[in-house]
């Protein structure tokens, strides 16, 4: 019975696929058909922030009570938000190809996008510099919690405020805004669960391969 | 609380000035990167050019200064800060202490920038605002980063490994808001990126006045 949602994220994520590249979509000039990447890259960067999400509350949790089951958890979730974030900026990138006519454009959301990768990726590194647990475990929680909301001002504010290609900011409206209509909902939602169903299901699965290891190795 | 932030200030400085090799050091620093761009580029006349070099000046001669802010302090002095002050005094008068210091050493490398490669500020005040709030909100996540970095050892390069992608988001607003400047752009067009950055100096050490207590006990 506890696995029910690990089949129903299969069933959504066919279900994502065939009715995302099948189903209609509103002709809109220059987008066209590449609007179907709003199934792709915009619902795996919700997952990447839920999964950002649950690895801050987690390395939150290591602080307030030092048990170092909560930093595995906290480092697997980043490591899963690391991977969908790769994945929506190769989505993303070959959208802009298409769109923007070019992979890589100068605009303050995909720097931001840039940063908080490096940002992980020192994390990382800092995670693996520190020689034993307890400290790598607290230096990590404490860098992740620190560098959290100036990610997130740079991310959610500062694209706000300035000009941006990116559909939602600087003017231009956000895909839900004019082009959300209901065929898309139909699989947009859905892409979203099941994109996030699938990360929750790596992460169980790396969760309990990291307890085997440690329980093997002790 | 206050005093005592008040004493930590003072001891700081009196540590820097009984040995001048550090702050003298930081002095040839700034002056040989200053002649060094000095003879690359005779003049700067494009004022995008002139800010971002500036700015990077700034923010190695910071990276540097801020580095041993944590590294030089004896494991006897860390033991006689903990068990005579709260971990947020520390945190915040060093803080406080880097922010001043920042500020002068920018003030200086304003100075002799303008001298060697022209000077195309036209609103002087806004310029020398940015710099004051720059100063202190890089030196705010600067003087964590270096908490934590020296807790994990590798201190040099791990404060710019940890350190660029935390200040990203920052060094962009403070660009934003200092080419304004440059341009004489009036004070209310500027006010939406003062507001950001002075709410970033808010935020950023009331994160570090959180979570340092974490770093401290070892």
């Amino acid at each position: 019975m506890h696995s029910v949602w690990k089949i129903v994220c299969v069933l959504l994520l066919f279900y994502t696929v065939i009715a995302g590249f099948l189903l209609p979509v509103p002709a809109l000039p220059i987008l066209n058909e590449t609007i179907r990447n709003l199934y792709f890259h915009v619902t795996m960067w919700f997952a990447m922030i839920i999964h950002m999400a649950i690895s801050i509350i987690y390395s939150i949790k290591y602080l307030s009570g030092s048990q170092l089951r909560n930093d595995l958890k906290a480092e697997q979730y980043a490591i899963t938000g690391m991977m969908f974030g790769v994945a929506g900026l190769i989505t993303g990138m070959i959208w802009a190809k298409f769109t923007w006519g070019a992979f890589w454009v100068n605009d303050v959301k995909l720097n931001g996008v840039a940063a908080a990768m490096l940002m992980y990726a020192a994390y990382f590194i800092l995670r693996n510099s520190a020689d034993d647990d307890t400290k790598r475990a607290r230096l990590s929680a404490v860098y992740l919690v620190f560098a959290f909301p100036l990610m997130m001002a740079f991310i959610y504010i500062l694209p706000r405020m300035t000009d941006s290609l990116h559909p939602g900011n600087g003017g231009n409206p956000a895909f839900g805004k004019y082009d959300l209509d209901n065929h898309m909902r139909m699989v947009f939602y859905p892409a979203i669960i099941a994109w996030t169903l699938l990360g929750l299901w790596i992460t169980s699965i790396r969760i309990r391969i990291k307890n085997l290891w440690n329980e093997t190795n002790l | 609380m206050i005093s005592q932030i008040g004493l930590i200030i003072a001891k700081e400085w009196k540590l820097e000035w009984r040995n001048r090799s550090a702050i003298a050091g930081l002095m040839v620093y700034i002056l040989s990167g200053l002649y060094i761009s000095y003879l690359s580029f005779k003049k700067i006349a494009d004022p995008a050019t002139w800010n971002a070099l500036f700015w990077i000046l700034i923010l190695f001669m910071a990276v540097n200064a801020l580095a041993k802010s944590f590294m030089t302090e004896s494991r006897g002095l860390q033991l006689f800060y903990y068990t005579f002050l709260n971990p947020q005094v520390v945190i915040i008068g060093k803080i406080l202490y880097n922010g001043i210091l920042l500020f002068l050493l920018g003030l200086i490398t304003f100075l002799f920038y303008a001298v060697l490669l022209g000077n195309p500020v036209q609103g002087v005040e806004m310029f020398l605002l940015a710099i004051f709030t720059g100063c202190f909100g890089i030196s705010s996540v600067l003087t964590m980063i270096s908490a934590i970095a020296s807790r994990a050892g590798h201190q040099s390069s791990m404060m710019a490994i940890l350190g660029f992608p935390v200040l990203l988001p920052l060094l962009i607003i403070i660009i934003h808001l200092s080419k304004n400047a440059i341009d004489g752009i009036e004070f209310s067009v500027n006010i939406k990126y003062l507001t950001l950055l002075l709410s970033l100096n808010l935020i950023v050490p009331a994160l570090a006045f959180i979570l340092f207590p974490y770093l401290w006990r070892e």
